[in-house]
């Protein structure tokens, strides 16, 4: 029981990390991002290459994802994205499913359609035993990782001058931009970052979410249900929509698992229709 | 009747007069049966990706509503008329056509609900996780729908009782050609009717439209599902014409798919959704024999560049061509836009 809720909040957290970018950029610029999770598996794709063919330790390994997935996530918002910010959402959604299907099939090619696996070191194995309760040691270090950074991002959004920049941004671009913010600036740096941090959760999730080319597709509705449930105007109600999604699909997976990820679309569908802005969105929207 | 109803009236019609174009391009697809002996199976295909465009087409290019999860309707239908065919419930499948366009409609009044409340993002996640929990329950029942292995020994019984679905899939295209053809007619009919106009107001401004008087709400619940009933009927027509039914008809490449088809062909007018399933059929079929294995990735190159390039330059370019075509036609298109604006 306990071990169920321990896992679900270790996938929780990382889903966090994972759509956490992708929640400030819907917000910031209310552009839906369908192929943020192909920045995810090229996170988790580079960590493999470089773990297990270069021989580099994992935990070097996971900054460089990081690094990797933050430049191509700024190379592509510079060529690409910038051009289809202002256009409907319909021709988003199209040109971020073709970003996927090029990543999915791309991915295939170069890495070829079976499950990559990461070597993750044998003092990561294992688990610990704590009153009873079975956890993991990846797993804890999962949610270590995943909470220090979440602690660092509520800093960086509530205590430095770039995170009132980007709040006042997200909350009314046109008198941020009034103000003398640079909007497109402050952007393309959040979604490097955004997409870094993907990358990581990538990295790290390789062990837990399984990778393959089709990842960005598997995990792209994960990732819509933590941003349209959380809402987009803050940053803990992604992270609580993640670790209640978390757990809910451990819990769902190990006490009804023939009914699969029903019970999560179930909810999502629910709780869209009380509250279509997000389960814990401010009440004064725009 | 006052003047400007009459205007109206005659307006009305005058637009919805059926032009040469149109009957030659219906004569051309009904020629095709002749002309193209061996290719009846991707014609087939054709015919059913257009009918399930044209569903689409219904409420996004009309009504404006943006939706990943048409494959609901497609699928639950394509189930319905698979199940009653192997259970040998309903025989004929000109009758299990039908109900399954009704459970498919039923579904789609349900879900429309959902679907007109919240963002564009919203109905986007409502939409696909709507077709994502089908998914999940034909899965969870496989020992009714066969799972991941398919719905296996579905025999459907032949047309009318006369008809056989034979082996090289002749009857299966003629039959879901003049369903098609049936199919346009009506959604031509709807689109062309005071109904059709009140929605095109509707996706211009939907405030405006209700300032005016229009139900946005339930002129938006009708044709949602108007359009699923559409989109069942595709459904139903592939599962009788190959015999088959998998879980790959809930998902979400299936709706992806046919947003680029719609995009290809061009929203917002009828013939957009049966002009882009041609190209797109044939574009996968000649990159398919190219790469089998990665001709999604050139599916996505075609979505990007779309957009890149600009959807309304393709737009443009198509409405060139039609206007050519209208010209050397003889008929000067836009036909006259203002209602009596002679006055």
């Amino acid at each position: 029981m306990l071990t169920i809720l321990f896992d679900g909040i270790a996938y929780g957290m990382l889903l966090f990390v994972l759509a956490c970018g992708l929640s400030v950029t819907l917000g910031l610029m209310n552009f839906i991002n369908l192929a943020h999770g192909a920045f995810a598996m090229a996170g988790g794709y580079c960590t493999v290459v470089i773990v297990n063919r270069l021989g580099v330790p994992f935990v070097l390994g996971l900054p460089i994802a990081f690094l990797v997935t933050a430049a191509l996530g700024a190379l592509f918002e510079r060529t690409l994205y910038v051009h289809v910010y202002t256009k409907p959402h319909l021709d988003q959604v199209l040109f971020t499913i073709g970003l996927v299907f090029m990543a999915v099939a791309a991915t295939d090619y170069v890495m070829g359609s079976s499950q990559q696996f990461v070597q993750i070191p044998q003092a990561l194995q294992g688990q610990f035993n704590v009153l009873g309760i079975g956890m993991g040691k990846y797993r804890l270090l999962i949610i270590v990782v995943c909470g220090l950074l979440t602690l660092l991002l509520q800093g960086i959004l509530t205590k430095t001058r770039f995170g009132s920049r980007l709040r006042a941004a997200v909350d009314d671009q046109r008198v941020a931009r009034g103000l003398g913010i640079n909007v497109g600036v402050v952007f393309a740096l959040t979604f490097a970052f955004g997409s870094g941090l993907a990358g990581l959760g990538g990295a790290l999730g390789a062990e837990i979410l399984g990778l393959d080319p089709t990842f960005p597709l598997k995990y792209m509705i994960y990732f819509l249900i933590v941003v349209t449930v959380g809402g987009t105007s803050s940053i803990t109600g992604p992270f609580l929509a993640s670790i209640l999604l978390g757990i809910g699909d451990v819990a769902g997976k190990y006490y009804v698992p023939t009914l699969g990820a029903f019970v999560i679309y179930a909810i999502m569908i629910v709780v869209l229709l009380a509250r279509p802005q997000g389960l814990f969105a401010r009440s004064a929207a725009r | 009747m006052t003047p400007l109803t009459g205007d109206v009236a005659a307006y009305l019609r005058n637009r919805a007069r059926w032009s040469p174009l149109e009957i030659a391009f219906w004569i051309f697809a009904f020629a095709t049966i002749w002309l193209f002996p061996g290719k009846y199976l991707i014609l087939k295909d054709t015919a059913i990706l257009a009918l399930f465009a044209l569903s689409l087409d219904l409420i996004l290019g009309y009504a404006g509503i943006l939706s990943l999860g048409q494959a609901a309707f497609f699928g639950i239908s394509g189930y319905f008329a698979g199940l009653v065919a192997k259970y040998g419930i309903i025989n004929e499948p000109v009758i299990a056509l039908l109900l399954g366009g009704l459970v498919a409609a039923a579904l789609g009044f349900v879900t429309s609900f959902l679907v007109l409340r919240g963002s564009d993002l919203t109905r986007l996640m409502v939409t696909l996780g709507v077709s994502l929990m089908l998914y999940e329950v034909a899965n969870r029942y496989s020992n009714i729908t066969g799972g991941a292995d398919g719905l296996q020994g579905v025999e459907v019984a032949p047309i009318l009782g006369r008809f056989r679905f034979d082996l090289y899939g002749r009857n299966g295209y003629v039959y879901s050609l003049i369903v098609l053809f049936v199919c346009f007619v009506i959604a031509r009919r709807i689109v062309y009717s005071p109904f059709g106009l009140s929605l095109r107001s509707i996706k211009g401004n939907a405030l405006r439209a209700a300032a005016i008087g229009i139900p946005v709400k339930w002129r938006l619940v009708a044709i949602y599902t108007a359009a699923a009933g559409f989109a069942g009927i595709a459904g139903a027509l592939l599962t009788q014409t190959t015999a088959f039914c998998s879980l790959d008809v809930f998902s979400l490449d299936r709706s992806a798919d046919l947003l680029l088809v719609l995009i290809i062909g061009g929203t917002g007018y009828l013939y957009g959704g049966l002009i882009g399933a041609v190209i797109y059929k044939f574009l996968q079929d000649w990159i398919a024999t190219l790469t089998p294995q990665y001709w999604q990735f050139w599916i996505g190159l075609v979505l990007v560049v779309i957009v890149l390039l600009g959807r309304d330059r393709i737009g443009a370019w198509n409405e060139a061509a039609r206007n050519a075509l209208y010209g050397a036609f003889g008929r000067l298109k836009p036909r006259p836009a203002a209602v009596g604006s002679e006055r």
